[in-house]
């Protein structure tokens, strides 16, 4: 648990980066600080292992003051992920990973070799150990970089802006990878982001900073989304926040159906409906049209892209997502493996979350 | 010419001299390269880590470098009380030459390193001097090395100027040879400098590559 007890930072050109912080985060939580440049969210970060020291007020990690520690010794307790993973160009990866280890004391044979236990943990594969930082992607250094920071096992994990530098698609998969890890390890995890979906998609509680250092709202991502403390929360929070908050909707009320479908190679006769081609794993492959034609076979080269595909068992907005991306209007619905369920449309999707709105009131 | 070099060099004598000659000047131009890297370190950190430090200490490193070298070896006895045909002279003056050099580049070094690996290897917990070791130091490696290459050849060419106040060296053999109109010990001594300088150059570039394995390898990323 890190206790935040009316923290402020002041810089000695007179701004001040924190005003005033009582924060609590909860023991084996991901909280999240999220707010625009200049809102004092990593400057907060970096007060609890010491890399900025507090003007006046308290922080406890597990109760204990940070400032009764010696500095070095509190971050050798603490991992840090920072922006653009901070990897040592020249160490190796496993050297990277084995540092806090060594600065512990363990002789070189034992942090190796931890070090290769994490590499596998974040998921990369032994054989990079050797290479040196220059030679990964950057989504690769990031998983180094976590590694890196757990190593000595810290029950307490900062993480300054750390995906923040990699392409949407590979940040997706190391959230993934983060929200995985966490539920495996149960660290105290404080995130620092500027982006909100970041925050809204991993924290299980979010605080929101303005300008001048203020916490404007903390809570967990749903209240944030559905009830925003003020103007300033609900702007930064974004216009699409309605859509948004559906990712935090159940969706295990709503009812699928079937549709017309086609394999990869059938022979198929001119039909008035949108059929779903599927493939011989029965995952879906596109559409092909109404009234459409084929000449002989259905190829791969004739259909129509699908669009999105809405998982049994996850949340709302995914299956609203599948009807309005889907080039028939019926979202296409898949079963944990990605094989085809059955379909649904944005009507049924609405009525469900009518339907929920009504049986909270 | 060849025949006035095979009669210069069959005398036994003659090459135990230029034996002697050669391991003083090996010694005269490297220990000053080695004195100059520790003297110069700390000073590159003080100028990279205390901006006021900085324009007056790299200042004084410039003006140092344009002192003539002869004079440097004149006034350097009447500054620390060694006697004038001392070898330390040549070893004091060719310390500071280097070290004249080699500051300005290892404090460019020091400020190259990326503020966000400083910054990790901080909240990683190395007290600052472990991670100048460990850290800073290493990354300055490549630039580090590319200053002593040019300080090893400026040290070699200089040793050879201490010979003209007889402090030993392969220089004595360009003053024999000048004295006597003789040009063997000449064409001897410039060979030999040059060769010198050549093997320390290549031990130069073995021991970088040595030390920095991370320089070479391809910066791909490979799944």
């Amino acid at each position: 648990m890190i206790e935040f007890r009316a923290v402020t930072k002041r810089f000695d050109d007179g701004t001040v980066a924190v005003n005033h912080l009582d924060l609590t985060v909860d023991a084996g939580t991901i909280t999240v600080f999220v707010g625009p440049s200049g809102c004092g969210k990593t400057t907060s970060l970096r007060m609890v292992n010491r890399m900025i020291d507090a003007t006046s007020g308290t922080i406890l990690v597990d109760g204990k003051d940070v400032r009764s520690a010696d500095p070095p010794t509190l971050r050798r307790g603490i991992g840090y992920v920072i922006q653009q993973a901070g990897l040592f160009p020249h160490r190796t990866v496993l050297d990277n990973v084995a540092t806090v280890p060594l600065l512990f004391g363990w002789t070189r044979r034992k942090a190796r070799s931890r070090a290769a236990e994490l590499l596998e943990l974040v998921g990369l594969p032994a054989s990079l150990g050797k290479r040196y930082p220059v030679q990964l992607s950057g989504g690769q250094q990031q998983r180094v970089g976590v590694a890196r920071a757990l190593a000595a096992d810290p029950p307490v994990l900062l993480m300054d802006e750390p995906f923040s530098a990699v392409d949407p698609v590979v940040r997706e998969g190391l959230q993934d990878e983060l929200l995985r890890l966490q539920a495996e390890l149960d660290k105290t995890i404080v995130f620092v982001t500027h982006d909100i979906d970041e925050a809204v998609r991993i924290g299980e509680k979010v605080a929101v900073f303005r300008q001048g250092g203020v916490l404007a709202q903390y809570a967990p991502p749903a209240e944030l989304l559905a009830r925003p403390a003020d103007d300033f929360v609900a702007h930064f929070v974004g216009k699409d926040r309605g859509y948004r908050a559906l990712s935090f909707v159940d969706a295990s009320g709503v009812e699928i159906r079937e549709v017309a479908t086609a394999s990869i190679g059938d022979a198929v006769s001119q039909a008035s409906d949108w059929r779903l081609v599927l493939d011989d794993g029965r995952q879906p492959r596109g559409w092909l049209p109404a009234g459409s034609t084929v000449d002989g076979q259905v190829t791969e080269d004739g259909l129509e892209p699908g669009g999105s595909l809405y998982t049994l068992g996850t949340p709302v907005r995914g299956a609203l997502d599948a009807a309005l991306s889907s080039p028939s209007g019926l979202g296409v619905v898949v079963d944990e493996e990605g094989r085809y369920a059955g379909v649904l449309t944005a009507r049924q999707v609405l009525d469900l979350i009518e339907a929920q709105r009504g049986s909270r009131r | 010419m060849f025949s006035d070099l095979g009669k210069y060099l069959s005398d036994a004598g003659t090459r135990a001299d230029i034996g002697t000659d050669l391991v003083d000047h090996i010694y005269l131009s490297l220990l000053p390269l080695v004195f100059g890297v520790v003297v110069a370190v700390p000073l590159g950190w003080v100028a990279h880590r205390f901006g006021r430090a900085r324009g007056a200490l790299l200042g004084v490193m410039n003006i140092v470098y344009t002192v003539p070298s002869i004079a440097l070896f004149v006034i350097i006895p009447v500054l620390i009380g060694s006697q004038i045909l001392s070898p330390v002279n040549v070893i004091v003056a060719l310390t500071i030459y280097t070290t004249a050099l080699l500051v300005r580049p290892i404090t460019d070094a020091l400020d190259a390193v990326p503020a966000h690996v400083i910054a990790a290897a901080t909240a990683m917990g190395f007290r600052q001097w472990r991670r100048f070791l460990a850290v800073e130091l290493p990354l300055s490696i490549p630039v580090l090395a590319a200053g002593m290459r040019v300080g090893s050849v400026s040290n070699i060419s200089l040793v050879s100027v201490g010979a003209l106040i007889g402090t030993g060296g392969l220089g004595g053999l360009f003053t024999d040879g000048f004295s006597r109109r003789y040009l063997p010990p000449i064409i001897v001594g410039i060979t030999l400098t040059l060769v010198l300088a050549l093997v320390v150059d290549l031990l130069l570039v073995a021991l970088r590559r040595a030390l920095t394995p991370w320089t070479r390898v391809q910066g791909v990323a490979v799944q």
